[in-house]
């Protein structure tokens, strides 16, 4: 056999052993369906959070803008896996939820102090004459806000948080720690049981790899459909 | 119609408008002239509350607005404005644009407003342009949407912020003709500009307005072939 049939071969039963044998894809699959469960509602939290910080860091009331920054200070001056544990180990500790959505709620606290700096950019970014023609036909500041501004942030924001969003799903990786299977767990338990290092590893890689593309795909899409108005 | 009294307006510690007393009625076409960072354009936002007032009295139909006690979102809805930069809605079509306040203020029903916006934008020359989006238009087209959009809501009151001055020459004469229309039917309207020859034809009144007062006022050939006072000279001399 030449060098490169040996690859190939070698390369066959490695994948066998990784990925076949004992049903060992099972494993993965289902990391990828913790991983995706995890992210989306972890997505949805951090945005909710995002917007309520937003407005306190927008609020003219002093008291209500230093919680907002406090909490934006905090969450971005300690790690996440640190956080992760803390919610789920101390917080958590006596509550009766699902792992994943406490998981997911850790995450999205975590996500939404980012998000919430990406919607007060957003706001700021649109012009004060579109909150003054708004006012100026009788519309009071929360129809001008939710019905001129937002809309218009949203479209200026829509890629930072698309952005926001993949790294979210990246961060999940760490989900291990409060011992969740997810891609990167399973990937983890395959080394172990087959004392293979890379196979595990770069098929993990890919599997986070082909997710986020397609997600990528599919938000590239979304934002092309809001530049509608754009075009001359 | 707007009675405004002793009108004061302070930036910080710059005293913008001091002390302005002035009358406008029903039917007028109140143009505003003078030298930039004079206090016209302040003056014309302190009138629907866009600047709000550090002293004195604003009357809108005999209606005291510059009190906690008013709401003033519905003084706005009858006082139309128009911007420098147009402020056009640049995520809704120009339908849209002009719809959207009179059905989200529950003024008419979303079928209503949009045969009034059909007859507002034939009226601006614009029927065709319905479901454009404002990027689509030139600077002129932008600023006769803007002012179908203010008209949309029926108001008694038109407010003019310097509406040409963000204009390619070429596009001011066609917005200056929907003002002229707008003045023939009737409309009371308080205008900004620089644009002199439109000042002497339109205005029932000019206001020379200077260091935050009004300097003189009168009918547009008195103003322009007499003037009494030596700032107006000055400023005209320039101008002209």
């Amino acid at each position: 056999m030449t060098g490169m049939e040996r690859w190939f071969a070698d390369f066959g039963d490695l994948f066998y052993k990784c990925f076949i044998r004992e049903d060992r894809y099972k494993l993965l699959l289902s990391g990828i369906g913790v991983t995706i469960k995890v992210s989306l509602l972890a997505v949805v939290i951090g945005i909710m959070i995002g917007m309520l910080i937003a407005m306190c860091n927008l609020s003219k009331n002093k008291l209500i803008k230093a919680i907002g920054g406090i909490y934006t200070d905090v969450i971005r001056g300690t790690p996440s896996v640190t956080q992760l544990m803390v919610i789920y180990f101390v917080i958590f500790a006596t509550v009766d939820l699902d792992k994943w959505i406490i998981a997911a709620i850790a995450f999205g606290v975590n996500s939404g102090a980012y998000v919430s700096e990406i919607i007060r950019g957003g706001i700021l970014s649109v012009d004060h004459g579109q909150t003054e023609a708004g006012r100026s036909l009788g519309l009071n500041a929360f129809q001008t806000m939710t019905r001129i501004v937002i809309p218009q942030a949203v479209k200026n924001i829509f890629p930072a948080l698309c952005n926001e969003f993949i790294v979210l799903i990246k961060e999940t990786a760490i989900v291990g720690y409060v011992g969740l299977m997810d891609i990167q767990k399973a990937g983890d338990f395959i080394k172990s049981a087959t004392f293979k290092a890379t196979m595990p590893l770069v098929g993990t890689a890919v599997i986070y790899y082909i997710l986020i593309k397609i997600l990528t795909l599919l938000l590239r899409r979304i934002e092309n459909h809001l530049r509608k108005s754009d075009v001359r | 119609m707007i009675k405004v009294k002793n009108l004061h307006k302070k930036f910080g510690d710059l005293m913008v408008l001091d002390g302005i007393d002035e009358h406008i009625s029903q039917g007028e076409v109140v143009v505003i002239i003078g030298p930039s960072g004079s206090g016209k354009s302040t003056f014309l936002r302190c009138l629907n509350l866009l600047e709000d007032v550090t002293e004195g009295e604003i009357y809108v139909d005999d209606e005291l607005i510059n009190t906690p006690k008013v709401n003033i979102n519905v003084v706005r809805q009858k006082m139309g404005m128009v911007f420098q930069q147009f402020n056009l809605f640049p995520h809704l079509t120009i339908m849209d644009n002009i719809t959207l306040a009179p059905v989200l203020l529950k003024k008419m029903t979303k079928q209503e407003a949009v045969r009034k916006g059909q007859e507002l934008l034939e009226r601006v020359n614009l029927a065709e342009k319905a479901d454009a989006y404002p990027a689509q238009l030139s600077g002129g087209q932008k600023q006769r949407v803007a002012i179908a959009r203010a008209l949309a809501m029926n108001p008694e009151i038109m407010l003019f912020d310097e509406p040409t001055s963000a204009l390619d020459p070429e596009m001011v004469g066609e917005v200056l003709d929907v003002m002229k229309d707008l003045a023939k039917s009737g409309m009371t309207m308080v205008i900004v500009t620089h644009e002199m020859g439109f000042a002497r034809e339109v205005a029932s009144r000019v206001l020379f307005i200077d260091q935050g007062v009004v300097m003189e006022s009168g009918i547009p050939q008195e103003v322009f072939s007499n003037p009494k006072n030596e700032r107006t000279k000055l400023f005209l001399s320039k101008v002209l």
